[in-house]
């Protein structure tokens, strides 16, 4: 990372931010506190093993399986530990569950809590002021400016994650998909719908957790709706 | 404290903007931010509710105008130079120009804080209210529940209360709880129809909804010492309810 461009000649001079981690990631390794190659390792964890695909086959599990789904509900973290998921972020899970009454969302208003282990960093927006301002007070509105306009008659139910209980939402099955096998599932199931600003429905999504075209498992970087 | 990293119910932000295909990291220098904040975790140089409180501590105007990583960049240079693990003279030395820093503390540390009893305080279904409480230093208890009464849904485990452990108290474990606000409660007739909204809470941030009574103040609020790093002298005074 430290030479992100393989060149040590930069062609652009660094911007005010990186040239203060650039400094500070070479100060720590002077000092012996940065093992080589630690951030590399870090990094590709997180752009290649911790994600969306996690969450996705925890969700679609739990939609096969009765059993799954119940100790899903009951105790998240153990749960999700069978499927082989856990670690920073992710030591005390809880999964909430969507009904045709009920959608839940979740949001962290005041910093950026999110479930690393089943859906990996959480995106930009999640972070931003106004998703973490407004949709504590004006989730209905918010959602349908986000593409999702529930029905007046669906209870909203925003988690906001103030201490050390990492939320994720268990989606509803769409309809028409009883025929599919668990990775198909695992396909049908986005981010946002785990975050909860977005339903699964019947139209083609962006997919995780199913192969891709080249064969590989790696789901596309942003499963966005909108 | 009542910082700008508080925005829950906030108006004037405008729109979400959600960037299409947007990568784990946008450019290199996040993911060594990202990478820095594990190693000094796993160097023992920080602690998550230090680590919080050192990027609430940002000047306002930085925390608004700068991108989510460079928040975490300035906490961490923050936290290391407090320490004394590194100086700024240092940095600059290496070129990294001028470093913007966190202003300091102001909170002093939590002198007399009580863990919860053996059980839990609170049950699924107690009728709650959120203490007005307003301290300089770290909480995990967002400004736009502080006073409102809600209801128990979830009681889970014992954890270290931030608003010591950010401070250096020693380990003051006490029970949270998933409390259960109606949106009229929080937000009057602006409200939107059927939503509900749950906020984590740890039990020295709750009393029961009738009130405390003649007893006072709730059995595990806390008392610090006065803000040493701002040169004031106070009284010892509870922070709780």
């Amino acid at each position: 990372m430290s030479e992100p461009d393989g060149d040590h000649h930069h062609p652009t001079p660094l911007s005010p931010v990186e040239a203060r981690a650039r400094a500070l990631e070479e100060l720590l390794k002077e000092k012996g506190l940065l093992p080589e190659g630690f951030i590399d390792a870090v990094v590709s964890a997180y752009e290649n093993d911790i994600g969306p695909m996690n969450g996705a086959r925890v969700v679609a599990h739990a939609w096969v399986d009765p059993a799954y789904k119940a100790r899903l509900l009951a105790d998240g973290t153990a749960a999700i530990a069978e499927l082989g998921f856990g670690g920073p972020e992710g030591e005390h899970l809880v999964a909430v569950e969507n009904t045709p009454a009920v959608h839940n969302v979740v949001v962290c208003t005041l910093c950026s809590c999110y479930p690393w282990p089943v859906l990996g960093l959480p995106p930009s927006w999640y972070k931003s002021p106004p998703y973490r301002a407004r949709m504590v007070r004006e989730p209905r509105v918010l959602l349908r400016e986000m593409g999702l306009d529930l029905p007046e008659n669906v209870e909203i139910r925003v988690w906001d994650s103030s201490a050390e209980i990492r939320y994720m939402v268990l989606p509803e099955r769409p309809t028409g998909t009883e025929g599919k096998s668990e990775p198909q599932l695992a396909a049908l199931v986005t981010r946002d719908a785990m975050i909860g600003t977005a339903r699964l429905g019947a139209a083609p999504q962006h997919r995780f957790g199913g192969p891709l075209p080249d064969g590989s498992l790696r789901g596309p970087k942003s499963d966005r709706l909108l | 404290m009542n910082g700008v990293h508080d925005l829950g119910g906030m108006d004037g932000f405008g729109v979400v903007d959600v960037e299409a295909d947007e990568p784990v990291f946008h450019a290199a220098w996040e993911g060594v931010v990202f990478g820095l904040a594990a190693v000094m975790s796993a160097q023992r140089l920080r602690n998550t509710g230090a680590f919080r409180h050192a990027i609430e501590r940002m000047d306002p105007a930085h925390y608004l105008g700068s991108p989510y990583y460079e928040h975490w960049l300035t906490g961490l240079i923050t936290l290391l130079i407090e320490q004394g693990v590194i100086s700024r003279a240092e940095l600059e030395a290496r070129g990294g120009g001028h470093f913007p820093l966190s202003r300091p503390v102001r909170a002093g540390a939590v002198v007399s804080s009580t863990p919860s009893a053996a059980a839990p305080r609170f049950a699924v279904g107690s009728a709650v209210r959120v203490c007005n409480l307003h301290p300089l230093g770290h909480t995990r208890c967002p400004r736009y529940v502080r006073g409102k009464h809600g209801t128990v849904a979830r009681v889970d485990g014992r954890f270290p209360l931030p608003d010591v452990a950010a401070h250096g108290g020693a380990r003051c474990e006490q029970y949270t709880y998933a409390v259960r606000f109606d949106g009229h409660e929080l937000w009057g007739a602006a409200a939107d129809r059927g939503a509900v909204v749950y906020v984590d809470l740890w039990e020295s941030y709750l009393e029961p909804a009738a009130g405390v009574g003649a007893a006072g103040r709730s059995p595990t609020a806390l008392q610090r010492l006065p803000a040493d790093v701002m040169g004031r002298s106070a009284p010892p005074s509870p922070t709780g309810c």
